[in-house]
């Protein structure tokens, strides 16, 4: 068994094994997006036309929120130096690491919120386009997040670090993504914004890995 | 030429050298920077003829301008910087990623503050999303991180290479980053008035802009450069020619 | 003594933490039948060069060979095995899933099937527990299982001692004698003086 599967493995079963967890950012997503109408109106025709924008900042805030104990666990009992010492090249082994992430804690995402878009009265094209902006816009944000908490491995509290690190650079993500959304539902064009979230996600699966990696090898020097 | 250029090179690499070089470029630095940011401002701020639609208010490219390219320019300095550390493993280059950090976001927290007074008798409002407004913002908050992160890592080596991994990857986001927000700004509201956005400006405006933006760049390597000279005195405080430095200055 | 003896050459390593220096000018060679033992009083950065030489730590200056490795043109890592003074062992994987993942990142398959190996180290029977449900002395042998399962010709061991009752400190001693006479080498750190060892690096004299 080649090391990248041998990794994929161990987490998909990793995650499996602490199944409960992968609830928490999915209660986090449904609970920030109904604090909105909470907030400020439960006027449908205003909820579908920020709707979009609503789905996508809550779930940019789940995936960064579950991206904290990414490498801290392998951190704290030793897995990472194990990691680190492989002959197996490190950014095979980063990205596997993050696709058991996108698959445990991003797809579960996606398939919630078509809920949450029925709450916001966003349907007809809108609706589609948010999902199919989601689903190719939050593999991106577990990729590029990855970094960020590859980085901040080694620093005891690197929660808000992380925070602080990773939103800047999800801002094209969030554009477009949510602009996608937003475009369908004036009758605007949007093939080109979810063809260029299809070139970040290409973009970000191979380059990525080799960032991620270089990070884990400075934090593991901490 | 090569080889003096090599040369160079290595005695940049050295910090003590560097330390001594730098020390010989400091007062060039200081007094032609002055001297431009003088002449450029006085000439913008009161010889430049007024704008025919903004009158008066347009002069605060004179400002705005310089501080906001600097701001873009410190970045992909440090990016730069952050190879030569990857790579190279140089311990200068170490010291420069880091000296930028500072200067960079004060020059992009001008270009904002001055876009905002810019802004109030323009459009009326000190803030507005305004695309190059909104991408300054955000390279602010790039800034941000690459501080903290230099902050939160004790060694000052492994501070160095983390900072360079992140203004790397930031490097490579900003023009994603540019482009998505123009994208955006042309979605929601064109602006009417584009801050530094001229066809073709006046000769007699623009000369007075190209003295200050040079003027500014000197300062800002002025500032780096001082910089650098303290954190190399930081870093290699045990070293004996430091300590005789020190002895010296006693 | 040829060149393809020698495992691991370091040159001129210096490391400092927090301004003190641990240690300044370095040289540490291993070559095959080796078995180098690292000695010291706490803090004198005995663990700090064994991960520099595993190449887990870069806050350091100095060069590091491989000289056998790069003769053949392998990557260095595949030389290597290190067991730090954490096993590395995920608390809700059984001991064998554990070993899988470990023994995998060499991709290369295991010399014997994991559960001789965990049989070999006093953990028949403990299979199928998790990790989690160990003791720290079981963590310990599981981690050492890989001793028997991975066939990298460079051990680095960070205190392996450490836990382990008198009986298992006696196999431990054996199987690192008999990785040596095999044409292996072994680099560790111990507070306790196994007959062993073939040579010794004082660190932290001045301290």
């Amino acid at each position: 068994m080649s090391a990248f599967a041998a990794l994929f493995r161990r987490d998909l079963a990793l995650a499996w094994r602490a199944r409960g967890d992968l609830v928490n950012p999915l209660g986090f997503f449904v609970i920030v997006v109904s604090l909105f109408p909470l907030g400020m109106s439960p006027d449908p025709a205003l909820l579908a036309r920020i709707g979009p924008g609503l789905v996508w900042v809550a779930a940019l805030l789940a995936v960064l929120l579950s991206l904290e104990n990414l490498f801290r666990s392998d951190r704290d009992d030793g897995a990472l130096e194990q990691l680190l010492v492989s002959s197996a090249p490190l950014p095979l082994l980063a990205l596997a690491r993050v696709l058991a992430h996108v698959i445990t804690v991003g797809v579960p995402l996606v398939l919630v919120s078509p809920l949450l878009a029925l709450m916001l009265n966003i349907d007809g094209e809108p609706f589609g386009v948010l999902l199919s902006s989601l689903a190719l816009g939050v593999p991106v944000l577990c990729m590029v997040g990855a970094i960020g908490a590859a980085l901040t491995t080694g620093i005891a509290r690197g929660g808000v670090l992380v925070a602080l690190i990773v939103l800047p650079l999800y801002i094209p993500v969030l554009v477009f993504g949510a602009g996608a959304a937003y475009a369908a539902g004036l009758g605007l064009p949007f093939a080109g914004q979810l063809a260029i979230l299809g070139a970040l996600l290409a973009l970000s699966v191979a380059l990525a890995p080799f960032a991620i990696a270089g990070a884990l090898r400075i934090s593991g020097s901490q | 030429m090569w080889a003096y250029l090599e040369r160079l090179w290595h005695r940049l690499g050295s910090p003590r050298h560097f330390y001594d070089l730098a020390g010989w470029w400091l007062p060039w630095l200081a007094v032609s920077s002055l001297l431009l940011l003088g002449v450029g401002i006085t000439w913008g701020l009161l010889f430049a003829p007024p704008d025919y639609q903004q009158g008066h208010s347009f002069r605060i490219i004179y400002i705005h301008v310089p501080a906001a390219s600097l701001a873009l320019t410190g970045y992909f300095a440090m990016a730069v910087a952050g190879v030569v550390v990857l790579v190279w493993r140089m311990k200068m280059a170490e010291v420069v990623l880091q000296s930028i950090a500072v200067p960079g976001a004060v020059m992009c927290a001008l270009a904002l503050f001055t876009g905002a007074l810019w802004g109030k008798p323009t459009w009326g409002t000190y803030w507005f999303w305004d695309a190059r407004i909104t991408s300054m913002l955000i390279l602010l908050f790039l800034y941000l991180g690459v501080m903290a992160l230099g902050s939160a890592i004790a060694s000052p080596v492994l501070a160095a290479r983390a900072t360079a991994v992140l203004a790397i990857v930031g490097a490579v986001n900003i023009p994603i980053i540019k482009y998505s927000v123009e994208w955006w700004n042309t979605l929601h509201q064109p602006a009417t008035f584009k801050l530094t956005e001229k066809p073709a400006m006046a000769p007699e405006m623009y000369w007075p802009l190209l003295v200050c933006a040079l003027g500014f760049y000197l300062f800002f390597a002025f500032v780096v450069v001082l910089r650098v000279r303290n954190a190399v005195l930081e870093r290699e405080a045990g070293a004996r020619w430091v300590r005789e430095l020190a002895g010296e200055g006693r | 003594m040829s060149a393809n003896d020698l495992l691991l050459r370091a040159e001129g390593l210096t490391a400092l933490r927090d301004e003190r220096v641990l240690f300044r000018g370095l040289s540490v060679s291993v070559a095959a039948g080796e078995v180098l033992r690292v000695e010291g009083p706490n803090g004198a950065g005995k663990t700090t060069l064994l991960r520099i030489l595993c190449g887990l730590d870069q806050d350091c200056e100095g060069r590091i060979a491989w000289p056998r490795a790069e003769a053949a043109g392998r990557p260095w890592r595949e030389e290597l095995l290190w067991l730090g003074h954490l096993p590395g062992l995920k608390s809700t994987l059984t001991a064998e899933e554990n070993l899988a993942w470990l023994c995998a990142l060499r991709g290369r398959a295991p010399r014997r099937p994991l559960r001789e190996a965990l049989a070999m180290v006093g953990l028949a029977g403990f299979e199928d527990l998790p990790a989690g449900a160990l003791s720290a002395g079981q963590k310990r042998r599981v981690a050492l299982a890989r001793l028997h399962l991975e066939d990298a010709p460079l051990w680095v061991l960070d205190e392996p001692f450490t836990a382990i009752d008198r009986a298992g400190v006696e196999a431990l001693e054996q199987l690192l004698a008999a990785h040596a006479q095999a044409g292996g080498a072994v680099v560790f750190t111990t507070h306790h003086a196994p007959a062993i060892t073939s040579r010794s690096l004082l660190l932290g004299k001045a301290a």
